[in-house]
């Protein structure tokens, strides 16, 4: 077997040295009959080349995106990825090692990851930042639990516009303690009146930018009214290249910022593993969940770089701890700092800049569709369409004809008949003219 | 036995700082230029922009480096690191087993990992049947009825646990309010336990490293909802008690999680629902070798007993006929699922599902099991011969990890984490410390399967030169290591009692 080194030879010198007669012998603790009913229904040990066939196989039974025209988004959006990333993510220094837990031999990660806080706190224009979630629906979850440590409150505002997701795992994290949670109707035209809900009872507020439906908000007025009535502000970014276009969620008066970093650095792979990007204000940092990285020195009086503040974490409070996350994004983390490092600040507002105006472009000639109704004045590099029938009937007409045009509404509101027709379209850098004409063509073609 | 060798050559100063291989490296804020850029974009398309009143009107501040400066940055920061594929690498109940090349170019296969979590399934039957076909595996595996396929480490597989756990308690009339866990226990069991609502109650050990039965007994009422026990245990130790502890558990209506986080040394040879247990979690990023990445991403899949899987959590990919449905609402989960809710966005870390998949394949039903008996065999031989030398609490036979305490460093000087220090001048990434909490100083060592007998053979020479070098008297030895780092030992207290958590630009 090419992973395991040992030979018979080695194997029967270790038994010897051991005393043991048989490798059998070691399990003696393992209940006789629990060792001998074990029988598995499972194939022998493959080769290299059978096992790629077989996931060529698994491959060809999908439509990807690489290779037709995709306007998929909804909290996900596919870019190009530079390939120095992956070749750098996949130096064994990096892909190989374990959590930073001895400084001396761990330098690289632990200064990538002070590289990468900083990154977060300059993007989303907040103050402190920890070294990764898993994505953002954890971290929103995450975010709630902090507000009610914080504010030592029981309830949780979740705004319509935030994406589903990221609702349902904060309504079922939250379900589990004895915080309650008033998550509001979806809100796709953008009308829901937070600042009048707000209340002294509230731990905090969970927004979106842009929601899911593609909107923005000035959240300014709520972050004011949040302050009032001793509520913290959470705001949810799950796109962060609309960072490098859009007011940052700190400027606004946000408290705790949550990002899907999943769409810079990584390619998709149908939805993880990601990254989820949290920052907080720095009076609130002891409260914060996960890893954080800080600067010191050695005895020798040179900069360096240790995990720290670790009296937050499950292996020192335990039952106490802020968090129960152990292993997180260590990798993803990477990924998205080394994207974010190669674009620079030229590249990163470009990129949003060419993200936005492509999706204005499509939207434009979306428009002329007969029968589609584009549902925003201002938007990102998402919006939503009103079609003339069900969203999810048009998404597998056009899958049909090697387009993947738009993820429909219903897939996740299916209870919403009003919802129905509502169909999400993204574009990004990766769109081409040629793409966004082959839409429309499609998209007349299937309505028609 | 080998004496420690002086270098021929004191380290001499130098202009940069650097010293060979190991080069010193700025921040990336610290270079570059205003405009750089390693990226070059397409042109926009020529429209006015719909950004109304929300655009940014400041810079981001983030530096402008070109290609070359970002790879060789990120180089540079890499030879900074250990990794397993440098070295040995045995971090007790961390599993650093090699990582296999073939999962990592699986994960890249086009039309598996680009694709999109929202793309209609019908244009996705094939990642649907990588999920379906590695869930497989998983039942088979363990002998379990369900599996939840979303959570997304080990610790998040935990609280699918609990929290299928909680719900089925109140699906009987009461959640109950207390979970047992041992004083071993990795710290992630007790604040899991808490996030879910539940109170801690821990359970002493017996001076044979295992469970107290009659403790267990004693603590065992109506409160209990479940136990979670890790096992085999932190000790490196399987409980030998466990059919007799799952009976005592369902005898007072409570349910048995078993932590997963060990599950490599049985893997192949054991049917965990044999022992009783309704859920375990299956760390993807140890026992099915997918990289730790330094520190992540890993994925927790969670098999569950017949009593627990309908409440596992959404997403849930089902089979009708030939064709794979992807249940992401309670609307399409059927009446006789009541999944609990759902614990992470879209449909968990399938990039980690490729990678074990290939790795289960390449290994199949006959190398597990010779990799977990490789596992043991290495972990008893380091056992067989350091416990003369260091001091082992417990006696034998271990599992797959060899845990020593720091009785054989008495009256030195030194303290374990000396000897971790010591072991990294040395070429090695040191053992676990100071885990678990059950022995004084503990060094638990892990060696997993992938090392050569030559490789245990030097480590075991090695650490019985250094446990004589710290028996001789020479405790300042230990203490200045370690020297050969990129950085010697780093002052901790400062770190945390002065916060510096990210780059600012420094005040002239």
């Amino acid at each position: 077997m090419r992973y395991l080194p040992l030979s018979a030879d080695d194997r029967r010198d270790m038994l010897a040295a051991i005393g043991a007669g048989s490798v059998e012998d070691l399990f003696v603790d393992v209940p006789q009959e629990v060792r001998d009913a074990a029988v598995f229904d499972l194939p022998d040990h493959q080769g290299e080349l059978a096992i790629e066939r077989a996931f060529t196989r698994f491959a060809m039974q999908n439509l990807s995106p690489g290779c037709a025209p995709s306007f998929l988004g909804a909290g996900a959006y596919r870019h190009h990825i530079p390939a120095a990333v992956d070749a750098l993510i996949q130096r064994g220094e990096f892909l190989t090692s374990y959590t930073p837990y001895q400084p001396e031999i761990s330098q690289g990660t632990l200064q990538a990851l002070f590289e990468f806080q900083t990154q977060v706190c300059l993007l989303t224009g907040m103050e402190v930042a920890n070294a990764s979630m898993y994505d953002a629906a954890t971290g929103c979850a995450e975010a709630a639990l902090m507000a009610a440590r914080v504010t030592r409150r029981k309830a949780v505002l979740i705004s319509g516009g935030v994406h589903p997701h990221y609702a349902e795992v904060i309504e079922t994290q939250l379900g589990f303690t004895d915080i309650a949670c008033d998550r509001l109707d979806p809100d796709p035209v953008g009308i829901e009146d937070l600042i009048g809900r707000v209340d002294q009872h509230h731990a905090c507020v969970v927004v979106q930018t842009p929601n899911f439906f593609g909107r923005f908000a000035d959240y300014t007025a709520l972050a004011a009214e949040c302050r009032a009535v001793g509520a913290l502000l959470v705001i949810a970014v799950s796109e962060p290249v609309s960072l490098g276009a859009l007011k940052p969620p700190g400027e606004m008066g946000a408290d705790i910022v949550v990002v899907d970093g999943s769409s810079l650095g990584m390619p998709l792979s149908f939805g993880g593993p990601g990254v989820g990007l949290f920052a907080t204000r720095e009076k609130y940092v002891r409260n914060m969940p996960g890893r954080l990285v800080g600067e010191t020195v050695d005895v020798d009086g040179h900069r360096g770089w240790v995990l720290t503040l670790s009296t937050r974490e499950q292996h020192i409070r335990r039952e106490k701890a802020t968090s129960n996350i152990c292993t997180n994004s260590g990798l993803c983390a990477l990924a998205f700092s080394i994207h974010v490092a190669m674009l620079g600040e030229t590249g990163y507002t470009g990129l949003a800049e060419v993200n936005h105006k492509t999706a204005v472009q499509l939207a434009k000639r979306v428009a002329t569709v007969p029968g589609v109704k584009v549902h925003a004045a201002a938007f990102f590099n998402e919006f939503a369409v009103m079609l003339p029938k069900p969203a999810a009937e048009v998404v597998e007409a056009l899958a049909k004809k090697g387009i993947l045009g738009g993820v429909p509404v219903s897939r996740f509101y299916p209870s919403y008949p009003e919802m129905e027709n509502l169909l999400l379209l993204a574009a990004t850098e990766t769109n081409s003219a040629e793409d966004i004409e082959a839409l429309v063509a499609a998209l007349t073609e299937v309505l028609r | 036995m080998n004496e420690i060798h002086v270098a021929a050559s004191a380290p001499v100063g130098t202009v940069t700082g650097n010293r060979g291989l190991i080069v010193e490296e700025p921040l990336i804020f610290e270079q570059g230029t205003d405009t750089g850029s390693g990226v070059d974009l397409p042109e926009p398309f020529d429209v006015p922009d719909r950004l109304g009143d929300f655009r940014r009107t400041g810079p981001i501040g983030l530096p402008g480096l070109a290609e070359p400066q970002v790879v060789r940055h990120y180089t540079r920061l890499s030879q900074k690191n250990y990794s397993i594929d440098a070295g040995f690498y045995p971090l007790g109940s961390c599993t650093m087993k090699y990582n296999p090349r073939l999962n990592e170019k699986i994960a890249r296969t086009p039309g598996l990992g680009d694709l999109h979590p929202f793309q209609p399934v019908s244009t996705a039957q094939g990642a649907l049947a990588v999920i379906h076909t590695l869930a497989g595996w998983l039942m088979e595996l363990t002998g379990m009825a369900g599996v939840a396929m979303s959570p997304a480490a080990g610790a998040h597989g935990e609280l699918c646990g609990v929290m299928a756990i909680r719900a089925a308690q109140e699906a009987k009339g009461n959640p109950r309010k207390v979970i047992l866990v041992p004083e071993s226990a990795h710290g992630t069991n007790p604040a899991t336990a808490a996030l879910c609502g539940y109170s801690v109650v821990a359970i002493p050990a017996t001076a044979e490293g295992r469970v107290d039965i009659a403790a267990l007994k004693a603590k065992l009422n109506d409160d209990v909802a479940g136990i979670m026990l890790t096992n085999p245990n932190t000790c490196g130790l399987f409980e030998r008690d466990v059919r007799e502890i799952a009976e005592l558990v369902h005898g007072a209506g409570a349910f048995f999680y078993m932590d997963g986080a060990n599950f490599n040394a049985i893997i192949g040879r054991v049917k965990v629902a044999d022992l009783g247990v309704d859920a375990m979690h299956i760390n993807l990023h140890k026992t099915f070798s997918t990289p730790h990445g330094g520190g992540g991403p890993g994925a927790g899949p969670t098999v569950f007993s017949e009593a627990l899987a309908k409440f596992a959590p959404l997403p849930f990919v089902k089979k009708s006929g030939e064709t794979f449905e992807l249940v992401e609402t309670r609307a399409q989960a059927g009446a006789d699922a009541q999944p609990f809710g759902r614990m992470k966005g879209f449909h968990g870390q399938f990039g980690v599902m490729l990678r074990a998949l290939s790795y289960a394949m390449a290994l199949g039903k006959d190398g597990l099991k010779q990799a977990s008996g490789d596992a043991v065999l290495n972990a008893n031989y380091i056992l067989a011969r350091l416990k003369d030398t260091l001091s082992a609490p417990f006696e034998g036979p271990c599992m797959h990890e060899a845990l020593f305490d720091d009785g054989f460093l008495k009256d030195t000087g030194v303290t374990t984490l000396d000897m971790a220090k010591a072991l990294i001048d040395e070429g090695y990434h040191p053992m676990t410390m100071y885990f678990p909490l059950v022995v004084h100083g503990a060094l638990l060592i892990e060696p997993t399967e992938t090392e050569s007998k030559q490789t245990l053979d030097l480590f075991i020479e090695t650490m019985q030169a250094l446990a004589a070098k710290a028996k001789s008297g020479d405790s300042e030895f230990f203490h200045a290591a370690p020297r050969l780092t990129p950085r010697r030992r780093l002052d901790e207290t400062l770190a945390a009692r002065k916060p510096v958590l990210r780059w600012s630009q420094k005040a002239d």
